[in-house]
């Protein structure tokens, strides 16, 4: 990619290929001999940790289209057998997910730095607009590929996003439907959406190869913001940029493996393992968190299309960064009064996001306001202005004297920085958390022997709570992503296949039909999933009070509340997840005969203290004595709850113990192998600086 | 030409299929159950239709506002059926970015959208927020007394 290469293969068979296909000697000139500036720092690195999450999410995520099913009726039961059943599913299933947004992160890591650095000044605005275009391609896939599990947020994400398009003055309508292939959001849909989603990150791979392409071109940017000159001023892209990026995609894994093996649902929203209902919104839609900042930007504008417009000239706005600022001095380490903008900027972007995850009233409203203006004023004002009347310092010379500077001052800035954007990062990320407002007590946090990082299930209590779904729950609730098998599962209630097999034998299955064409019952088999009390929905209503008792398989993690900041950056590092468990556990032990006065209960609901809202349709279910337990545990209430409520998290993830101990191991071999990375690739660079 | 004659299949066919919009025709929906000041939720082509049993206050509400005033002006008469004035019938899709506005919530006795604050009146015209046109109402007409058909 830059000019002829001088790569001569010496064994003969390479020189047959070379001379047909000179291929070696492309990836020699781009990979190997390619210069790059000596004083690169590591947020250079970037570029190669984002080149390796297209990759692992391409693979994974073809991995994953052979065992989901892109229909209505059945999407989001196959992603939980992905989970369930397939080998090392949930494995893969938590690498696509948390990959997706580890994506995110490192291309706004990304962006920053080309915004910080001045990359996108000339002759770099080529590559920085293909940037834009994956970053709009990258958002497209992403969305898409969030509607696939087809859960709550899945489907009204889907209804709010499309519905942007109904803006369009005249054809926003038929635009919609166009899109929707039917009157709402439905199976067409969510096909179509399929397609594309496997269609687009190899489309975004093209883009990515003409990215490079213009970078090979133009050569890389770098933090003096001068161009290299002379031999002096640059290394050759191998050893040097292999090792620094190998050590930084390594430490990159640690961060994503974090998330994969210990909280693979932080960045989740608890209401998406809830199957997606056309019937019922919830109460706030919020899109992931990497979409934050540009849905607060829509929401603060009154008017829908121009909200939409704005919206998408944010992301647009991007494009004429190079036309914008026009400033001489790429760098903004010589820029006194950019550098102060631009972490203002970098707030700005931030707050935007945490802004985007609170629901719309009041304060967030105004404050919303002001931070779009803060945006656009960057790029429309501000940028413009200074590079007008800011003074700049002198630039060295040339990459060589940066580097001979350099090495008396160490980079101490860098900390400063690192621990600037992890406190912001945190904040972000965990915003997505802060969506549901609720005035209301949280429920108490309880102790878990899963929680933690080498949390297990207590089979004692798997198997109490067990006798107690099936003595008191069963009757209402059904349990329907639960086999009879599973009790004998390893991480699980620990059974024998004989003791799950004279288990299952206890049930009457409907099966059918017969010769005869008719259907019947017969005893259970281990294959059998738990049977639902109810026929269908409408029976199961018109049984209680017109609510539907939902099912309990996934019901520890389809409920949570809000931790609030601080909390949700503490969760981050203390592993905290267990607000699902916490929530269940409270509202089995929240009723209260009596509602405290000045509340007023309906006709037909039951005061819960931890209910939202405290109006619940459940009777109370539990009472002191109701089951006894042949272990001798305490025949209460609060020992029910607590045993159930452990029973509903092994339902809701059986391979937890599983994930966790792998968990472990990639840990101890992530930081032993980015030990070994760091060492080498001092050893490498000691000769540079 | 030719080109352009090319490309209209590869967009045509997203647009709704010919059972889709066979799904879509008109339904029935019979009245007599909903007593006054409740409402029932129906789906027509996927989408949800609220049929309104209102009150006598809140058509007093909905008429004693000036239509000029509103955002969306539009008069309550011109919104119902002449002779059924008790009877709204709504697509209860926000305007804004298609939620599901809850029946009987916000402040003008009815609809609010949860997820970006929009209001709708006893009417099912907005009041406050960020939609910019009324709740839409379906073709319906009335087959007898107390039944409906919608499409």
């Amino acid at each position: 990619m830059s000019g002829p290469s001088d790569y001569q293969p010496t064994n003969p068979a390479l020189k047959w290929i070379e001379r047909r296909l000179p291929i070696m000697g492309l990836v020699h000139s781009s990979f190997v001999a390619y210069p790059t500036p000596r004083n690169l720092n590591y947020w250079w690195t970037f570029g190669a940790i984002l080149s390796v999450m297209l990759g692992l999410q391409i693979l994974t995520g073809v991995i994953l289209a052979m065992h989901y099913t892109p229909e209505a009726t059945m999407a989001f039961k196959s992603v939980e057998s992905i989970v369930r059943d397939v080998n090392y599913g949930w494995l893969l299933r938590n690498m696509h997910a948390s990959g997706a947004s580890m994506f995110f992160l490192a291309v706004y890591i990304h962006m920053f730095r080309g915004l910080y650095y001045g990359s996108y000044k000339e002759p770099r605005e080529i590559l920085w607009i293909l940037g834009v275009i994956i970053y709009l391609l990258m958002m497209a896939t992403g969305f898409m590929g969030y509607v696939l599990p087809w859960g709550q947020m899945s489907f009204w994400g889907a209804t709010v996003i499309t519905n942007l398009f109904s803006a369009v003055p005249y054809f926003g309508d038929s635009i919609v439907t166009l899109l929707w292939g039917g009157y709402s959001v439905g199976n067409p849909t969510l096909n179509r959406f399929f397609s594309l989603h496997y269609l687009l990150p190899f489309v975004i791979a093209g883009v990515v190869v003409l990215h490079i392409w213009a970078l090979h071109v133009a050569g890389q940017n770098n933090p003096a913001g001068v161009e290299a000159k002379t031999e002096k001023d640059t290394v050759p892209f191998t050893p040097y940029a292999t090792i620094k990026d190998a050590f930084g995609i390594s430490c990159f894994m640690l961060l994503y493996a974090w998330f994969i093996f210990y909280m693979p649902n932080y960045l989740g929203d608890s209401d998406n393992y809830i199957v997606a209902n056309p019937g019922v919104t919830p109460a706030h839609i919020v899109p992931e968190w990497y979409y934050l900042p540009f849905y607060a930007i829509l929401r603060s504008i009154p008017n829908k299309l121009a909200g939409v417009t704005a919206m998408f000239s944010a992301i647009l706005i991007l494009a004429f960064l190079p036309w914008l600022d026009t400033a001489k001095t790429k760098s903004s380490k010589y820029r006194p009064l950019a550098k102060q903008f631009f972490w203002i900027f970098v707030v700005v972007c931030v707050l935007l996001g945490y802004l985007g995850a609170q629901p719309p009233e009041g304060i967030y409203v105004i404050v919303g306001r002001i931070l779009t203006f803060c945006y656009f004023a960057y790029f429309l004002i501000l940028l413009p202005l200074l590079s007008r009347i800011e003074k700049p310092r002198t630039v060295p010379n040339s990459i060589a004297d940066d580097v001979l500077a350099k090495a008396g001052s160490k980079s101490a800035p860098m900390v400063s920085t690192v621990i600037a954007l992890a406190i912001a990062g945190a904040l972000f990320a965990g915003s997505a958390q802060n969506a549901r407002a609720e005035e209301q007590e949280a429920p108490p946090s309880q102790k878990w022997s899963f929680s933690g990082p080498v949390g297990k299930y207590d089979r004692g209590s798997l198997q109490r709570g067990l006798k107690v779904y099936k003595e008191v729950c069963s009757a209402c609730h059904s349990l329907n992503y639960i086999a009879f098998r599973n009790l004998a599962d390893p991480g699980g209630p620990g059974y024998s296949g004989a003791q799950a097999k004279a288990f299952a034998e206890e049930y009457k299955i409907k099966d059918g039909p017969n010769d005869q064409g008719e259907m019947f019952e017969r005893p259970g088999r281990p294959a059998d999933y738990f049977p639902s009390p109810f026929p269908n929905e409408q029976a199961a209503r018109a049984a209680n009070g017109g609510a539907n008792p939902p099912d309990l398989s996934l019901i520890t993690k389809a409920r949570s509340y809000e931790r609030g900041f601080p909390m949700f950056v503490v969760d981050f590092f203390s592993q905290f997840q267990e607000t699902g468990p916490n929530y269940v556990n409270a509202i089995l032990q929240g009723f209260e005969d009596k509602p405290p006065a000045g509340v007023s209960i309906p006709e037909g609901s039951y005061y819960n203290k931890y209910f939202p809202g405290h109006a619940i349709k459940m009777p109370k279910p539990l009472n002191d004595g109701q089951v006894t337990f042949d272990d001798g545990s305490p025949a209460t209430v609060a020992q029910y709850a607590k045993d159930v409520t452990a029973f509903l998290m092994w339902a809701a993830e059986p391979h937890m113990e599983a994930r966790k101990r792998l968990g472990l191991q990639v840990f101890v071999f992530l930081i032993l192998f980015t030990g070994l990375l760091y060492f080498t690739k001092k050893k490498v660079w000691a000769d540079a600086h | 030409m030719g080109g352009l004659a090319t490309l209209w299949p590869f967009v045509a066919q997203m647009n709704p299929d010919a059972s889709t919009i066979a799904a879509g025709a008109p339904i029935e929906v019979d009245l007599a159950p909903i007593a006054e000041g409740q409402d029932i939720k129906v789906f027509w082509r996927g989408k949800p239709v609220y049929i309104s049993h209102r009150t006598k206050k809140q058509i007093d509400e909905a008429r004693k506002v000036p239509v000029s005033s509103l955002p969306d002006p539009q008069s309550d008469e011109a919104r119902v059926k002449e002779g059924h004035d008790q009877w709204l019938v709504v697509i209860g899709i926000c305007t804004h970015l298609g939620c599901i506005p809850i029946a009987h919530e916000g402040n003008y006795d009815g609809f609010f959208c949860p997820c970006h604050g929009s209001q709708y009146d006893s009417s099912g015209r907005i009041r406050q927020g960020p939609a910019p046109a009324n709740l839409p109402v379906p073709p319906y007409q009335f087959v007898s007394d107390s039944k409906i058909q919608i499409g």
